[in-house]
């Protein structure tokens, strides 16, 4: 847990930038269009599906999936631009 | 081979496997009894948070449940994955860089505070002695209903499971066994699941066959969900898939649910414990990523499950002579899960909901009963069993690795006893692992009244204590001690006192609910009002701890 590595100011700033992004998209994603707006979303059938039942039953959690696919990518290369000149740890 | 010989074979099978992971994976030193020695991969990682999340009460009850609350049941399908966000987000990849052991550890040094880490050992212990009750008593359930063992032999046999790999092993055993367990509980849901919607819709992907028309029946050609509304109204029923009607949740308490469950879901000890299992805080972030990527797997899977065994259980019983119901309708009726009393005496029964209907279901075995409903071979109905167990036995060992580790490290080693070697502070921890097991199944077989009805409220209380604190932590220097005290226990507090007037005394009925907020949602003011108090009280306590800037810096990596 000891780190070494010298100071990387730019990390936090692009990382704060980031995750209010991502959040913005979760809530609008989940309590936005499957909640607050389920009603009116509702009254439109897509494939099957009412749009409000399926963003709350199924839609959300795929955003989310993407949500947490995105961040991992990002925030690697945040991280790996703040070093770029120290070697980071292989992938998993 | 018969339904009973099929479960044998896979309950003990599955029990020999996870009994020789955890005699692999036994471990000499504290860190890999408390984080498994931190050598664990994203993804064998995500794979073990997914069963450690994934209860019993995911695996067995949450598709029956959705199946009769229609669109309400997205506030488990929203709150139990979208925690996850606010996990990657806010919180797992930050304790990662702390490094060190338990959830109490991290609030006692972000604070500087003795007090903050005792509170927060408080509020562990009881979050994860309430849900684990509720575990044991599910694994009772399954070996009663599939073995015809007695529920407190089910719950002694699953215990001694658990007890063997979680003081053996620590978090090493716990991560591989639930490695295990999660493989077979997902094999075991989808084997049923893919079927019945071939079945039903002629596609094997059951979140296709959700959208997809009926192939057969009275509804053939009508899209699925287009039928369950049909069938609904038919009966006088709200429709499935109506948000906010008559007789279905308001929008406020929705609301209010689904943030409760997503806020717990990011403060629940044994979760957040499991990112301390990787190298880095970047595999930290990857691990939420594949841990929500098999999860999701289930949870998107479940609605489906739950629209099918909806339109199934109506079309096949509704209106039709109880002479001639199908036989798993027999076979469930004889375990008293089903009940058909014949009310206007015309030997039809009548679907219908509330006081006076004629079948009364229990909504677990809407995914107990599809393998049969399908009617699929009994190897499957095996199949099921152990999965159900994987399910519930991977969450009680998870549960009791924070309990043990909350009295050894968190207690003796940092406040009763702080001269103990480390091989000392690894028998206290087996012992203290040991202790709970027993504690559980004694609570399994003995159920106090209120578990059952504040096992549901476990998040609750985790979103009103753990979540403002940690996301606090990285997020803000200006945070005291006493401010981080007060605002956990004015949070929790709050939410308990909430639950237990309206929920376990009952003093009030539904029309006295704040703001239309039920206890299952109050989770979500207890929060705010910890994030209040929090504020209030730190700017009324003086100066931060004064390395509080220097650790902020390096959570966030700064340094």
């Amino acid at each position: 847990m000891t780190q070494s590595s010298p100071p990387r100011p730019g990390v936090w700033k692009r990382s704060l930038r980031l995750i209010a992004i991502l959040l913005a998209i979760w809530f609008t994603a989940s309590l936005g269009l499957g909640v607050l707006l389920a009603e009116p979303l509702n009254r439109i059938w897509v494939g099957g599906f009412p749009l409000g039942f399926w963003f709350a039953q199924q839609g959300a959690i795929l955003i989310f999936l993407v949500l947490l696919l995105v961040n991992a990518i990002a925030m690697d290369r945040i991280e790996r631009d703040a070093d770029r000149s120290e070697d980071t740890e292989d992938p998993s | 081979m018969s339904i009973t010989g099929w479960t044998l074979v896979f309950v003990v099978g599955s029990f020999a496997l996870y009994s020789a992971i955890a005699v692999a994976s036994r471990v000499q030193t504290t860190s890999g009894f408390y984080v498994a020695g931190r050598g664990v991969s994203a993804l064998a990682n995500g794979m073990a948070t997914g069963a450690d999340w994934m209860s019993a009460a995911s695996f067995i009850s949450m598709a029956g449940l959705i199946s009769f609350m229609g669109y309400d049941g997205a506030i488990y399908l929203m709150g139990w994955t979208g925690g996850y966000v606010l996990l990657a987000l806010l919180v797992a990849p930050y304790l990662r860089r702390y490094g060190r052991y338990t959830i109490p550890e991290f609030v006692g040094d972000r604070f500087a505070s003795q007090t903050a880490r005792l509170t927060a050992v408080a509020c562990a212990v009881f979050i994860s002695f309430t849900y684990v009750a509720g575990q044991m008593r599910g694994v009772g359930v399954v070996f009663s209903r599939f073995l015809t063992i007695p529920v407190e032999y089910g719950v002694a046999i699953g215990g001694i499971i658990v007890l063997l790999y979680a003081t053996l092993g620590g978090m090493r055993g716990i991560t591989y066994t639930q490695v295990a367990q999660y493989c077979v509980l997902i094999v075991a849901f989808l084997i049923p699941a893919g079927a019945i919607s071939w079945m039903m819709t002629g596609t094997p992907i059951p979140q296709i066959g959700f959208g997809s028309p009926l192939i057969e029946g009275e509804r053939a050609g009508v899209a699925l969900l287009r039928a369950i509304d049909q069938i609904h109204t038919d009966l006088g029923l709200p429709e499935y898939t109506g948000a906010f009607l008559a007789g279905k949740k308001t929008l406020p308490d929705v609301f209010a649910i689904t943030m409760a469950l997503m806020t717990g879901t990011a403060g629940l000890p044994h979760v957040l414990i499991r990112f301390y299992t990787v190298k880095t805080a970047r595999l930290a972030r990857w691990s939420v990523m594949w841990a929500l990527f098999f999860i999701a797997i289930l949870y998107t899977t479940a609605p489906a499950v739950a629209a099918f065994a909806r339109v199934n259980m109506i079309q096949t019983l509704h209106n039709t002579p109880f002479a001639e119901a199908p036989d798993w309708f027999r076979n469930w009726a004889a375990t008293g899960l089903i009940r058909f009393t014949d009310r206007n005496g015309d030997g039809l029964m009548q679907y219908s909901e509330g006081p006076g209907a004629e079948l009364a279901i229990d909504r677990d075995i809407m995914v107990l009963a599809n393998p049969e409903i399908a009617e699929l071979p009994a190897w499957v109905v095996g199949l099921v069993a152990a999965g159900g167990l994987a399910a519930a036995l991977s969450t009680a060992a998870g549960l009791l690795l924070v309990i043990s580790a909350s009295v050894s490290h968190d207690l003796l080693k940092s406040f009763l006893r702080p001269g103990m070697s480390e091989r000392q502070e690894l028998v206290a921890a087996r012992l203290s692992a040991a202790g709970a097991c027993v504690v559980a199944i004694v609570v399994g077989i003995y159920p106090p009244d209120y578990v059952a009805a504040v096992v549901a409220f476990a998040f609750g209380l985790a979103a009103a204590s753990f979540f403002p604190a940690l996301v606090l932590g990285v997020f803000t220097t200006w945070v005291t001690a006493r401010g981080a005290v007060a605002g956990m226990i004015a949070g929790t507090g709050f939410t308990a006192v909430y639950i237990g007037w309206f929920k376990v005394f009952e003093w009030s009925g539904p029309e006295a609910w704040w703001f239309g907020i039920s206890p299952e949602g109050i989770g979500t003011l207890g929060m705010l009002i910890n994030f209040g108090v929090t504020w209030f009280v730190s700017r009324r306590t003086g100066p931060p701890p004064p390395d509080s800037a220097k650790m902020v810096a390096m959570l966030r990596g700064e340094r």
